[in-house]
């Protein structure tokens, strides 16, 4: 055969990175959109290490120090973070409800009219198109504004605040967990959809298994923001620690507050150490 | 009528033509296979009989109905009666094998008894039989990640056979395994079709496998029939016209590089192609 044809004398040309020009404009690009909004941000990290400041900090920081060990604090702390951990998870158990509808109706891994394509194309996508704005507007408010919405029909209390979480958490959960579906391997999906299987059991065979672990590490994720997010459940007199942060920072008490703050990273460890066993199950 | 085409052509949105002009009657219960050289559109083909994919051009009819007039629940009653091989099997590596089984059945399953067959698997004896047939019956609880690629691949054989299609389409459905269990698995394919009366059409890549197992073979050359005869007519000649982008290699099981090689000089010739050409591959057999 004669393969000495194919290969070109190295020295002949130089081949280059067809690919370098574009990756050198986005970059500039990048750094020109970036340097505008430092400066609209204010961006100056300088000035967090002028000796005054400092000294402001660090009297800031040592007011939350020791933490509060009192046993009635103690007491309040832990009766807070389980009325917390409920409030979070009632918030997201329901947030599933609105977001794994939402993410079967609205993934393009799981349409049957893009095959071909199909019948009915435009009315797929006119839907998922409809599904994806409803996503938008449940996560674009932010949890305070439906909390504060619904404290005026329900009245204070947990109520307003899990259903404030569930519907901003269920527009959140349900984009995401539309995006990992879509970058996945989608062909066993789609090879059942072509084989006449319906959507659902698409789903189940051909998508799950392959996005188990990251669809159950983002609901742990948000989860454990939620426990967070619960702050602001304080503020619709939901209990929790939200509410207990509140009062120690009203009455300038920083060692409950750091305390609280304590429980928090607990809470977070918590969720990490869930977070990997349920991944490992799921490997 | 199993398939029909009528100058039918598949065009890329980039303008190439993947396929153009085919003209092709299938009966039921016809054994086809598809040879020519890679990128001859021999996938393309497969696809828009699958219904996978909308042809651009000419007329198309599978299993007595036009798939692109249908609506989309005719449609969907159509493709659970067509059942594909792929060559690369779609299968999740995290599914069992048993799970992957009878996924071939859930176009023809209520939603509910697919949901119910992961608790419990519904018809363990239908997929440990369809697996049997190909030499897995051993495999059938264990993950497809601890497979390997020849046994996954007759994992999705076994799919489409569980699936009991009327139209099995098959691409490569034997490229990763060695000679003789790609001879046995063509084999359980061919007998499930003759046991049901399905039609099957395979695009192969070996030709002696095609010419042994198919009475009729299509040659597809750049989109274009070459020719499509009864096996015992396809000549040496038209089969090095056909691969004569690929150096006139025809290419067969053997991947011995020495019968390779004498495949490369200039063959005697023959009067029955079909006879040495089978001899000279399947010397393991």
């Amino acid at each position: 055969m004669s393969s000495g044809q194919l290969a070109a004398e190295p020295s002949d040309f130089v081949v280059r990175d067809p690919e370098a020009r574009r990756r050198l404009g986005t970059t500039l690009i990048a750094l020109v959109i970036l340097w505008p909004l430092l400066q609209l941000a204010e961006f100056r990290p300088a000035v967090l290490f002028e000796a005054g400041n400092l000294k402001v900090m660090t009297g800031f920081l040592a007011g939350f120090f020791p933490p509060e060990r009192g046993p009635e604090f103690l007491g309040l702390l832990f009766k807070a973070t389980l009325e917390t951990l409920a409030i979070a998870t009632a918030g997201i158990a329901l947030a599933l409800l609105i977001a794994v509808p939402l993410a079967i109706i609205g993934t393009r891994a799981l349409s049957i009219s893009s095959i071909g394509p199909g019948p009915d194309r435009w009315r797929g996508n006119v839907v998922r198109v409809a599904c994806r704005a409803l996503l938008t507007v449940l996560r674009a408010i932010p949890e305070i504004v439906w909390a504060l919405m619904f404290v005026r029909v329900l009245g204070l209390g947990p109520a307003a605040g899990v259903l404030a979480l569930a519907i901003t958490y269920g527009g959140m959960l349900g984009k995401v967990y539309t995006e990992i579906l879509e970058s996945t391997d989608t062909r066993p999906a789609r090879a059942l959809l072509q084989g006449g299987s319906g959507r659902i059991t698409a789903l189940v065979y051909g998508l799950i298994p392959n996005a188990a672990q990251e669809l159950t590490s983002y609901t742990v994720y948000r989860w454990e923001c939620a426990v967070r997010a619960s702050v602001i459940m304080g503020f619709v007199g939901a209990g929790g620690l939200g509410q207990l942060m509140d009062q120690s920072m009203k009455m300038l008490n920083g060692g409950e507050a750091s305390a609280i703050l304590l429980m928090f990273l607990a809470l977070v460890v918590l969720a990490d150490a869930l977070s990997s066993a349920l991944r490992k199950a799921l490997a | 009528m199993s398939i029909v085409t009528h100058q039918l052509g598949l065009e890329h949105g980039n303008g190439f033509r993947a396929l153009h002009g085919l003209n092709l009657k299938l009966t039921a219960g016809e054994r086809v296979a598809i040879i020519g050289p890679s990128g001859a559109g021999k996938t393309s083909l497969i696809r828009l009989l699958g219904s996978a994919l909308r042809p651009t051009n000419g007329r198309l009819e599978l299993l007595g109905e036009n798939p692109w007039q249908q609506s989309a629940a005719g449609l969907r009653q159509l493709r659970t009666r067509i059942g594909t091989i792929h060559q690369a099997p779609p299968i999740p590596p995290r599914l069992r094998v048993i799970t992957a089984i009878l996924a071939g059945r859930l176009g023809r399953w209520p939603a509910w008894k697919g949901l119910l067959s992961l608790l419990y698997p519904v018809d363990i004896a239908g997929a440990q039989q369809a697996l049997a047939r190909l030499d897995l019956a051993d495999r059938l609880f264990e993950r497809c990640d601890r497979l390997s690629g020849g046994q996954l691949q007759r994992v999705g054989i076994a799919r489409v056979l569980y699936q009991q299609p009327d139209l099995i389409l098959a691409d490569e459905p034997v490229s990763a395994l060695d000679p003789i269990l790609a001879d046995a698995a063509i084999a359980q394919i061919v007998a499930e079709a003759e046991q049901r009366g399905a039609t099957v059409l395979a695009s192969l890549h070996a030709v002696d496998l095609a010419l042994k197992w198919f009475p009729r073979v299509i040659g597809l050359r750049s989109g274009q029939l070459a020719f499509d005869l009864p096996a015992a007519e396809v000549s040496t000649d038209m089969l090095r016209d056909l691969y004569s982008s690929e150096g006139s290699i025809v290419p067969t099981q053997a991947n011995d590089p020495a019968l390779l090689h004498a495949l490369t000089e200039p063959l005697p010739e023959i009067t029955d192609p079909k006879v040495v050409r089978l001899d000279s591959c399947r010397g393991r057999g």
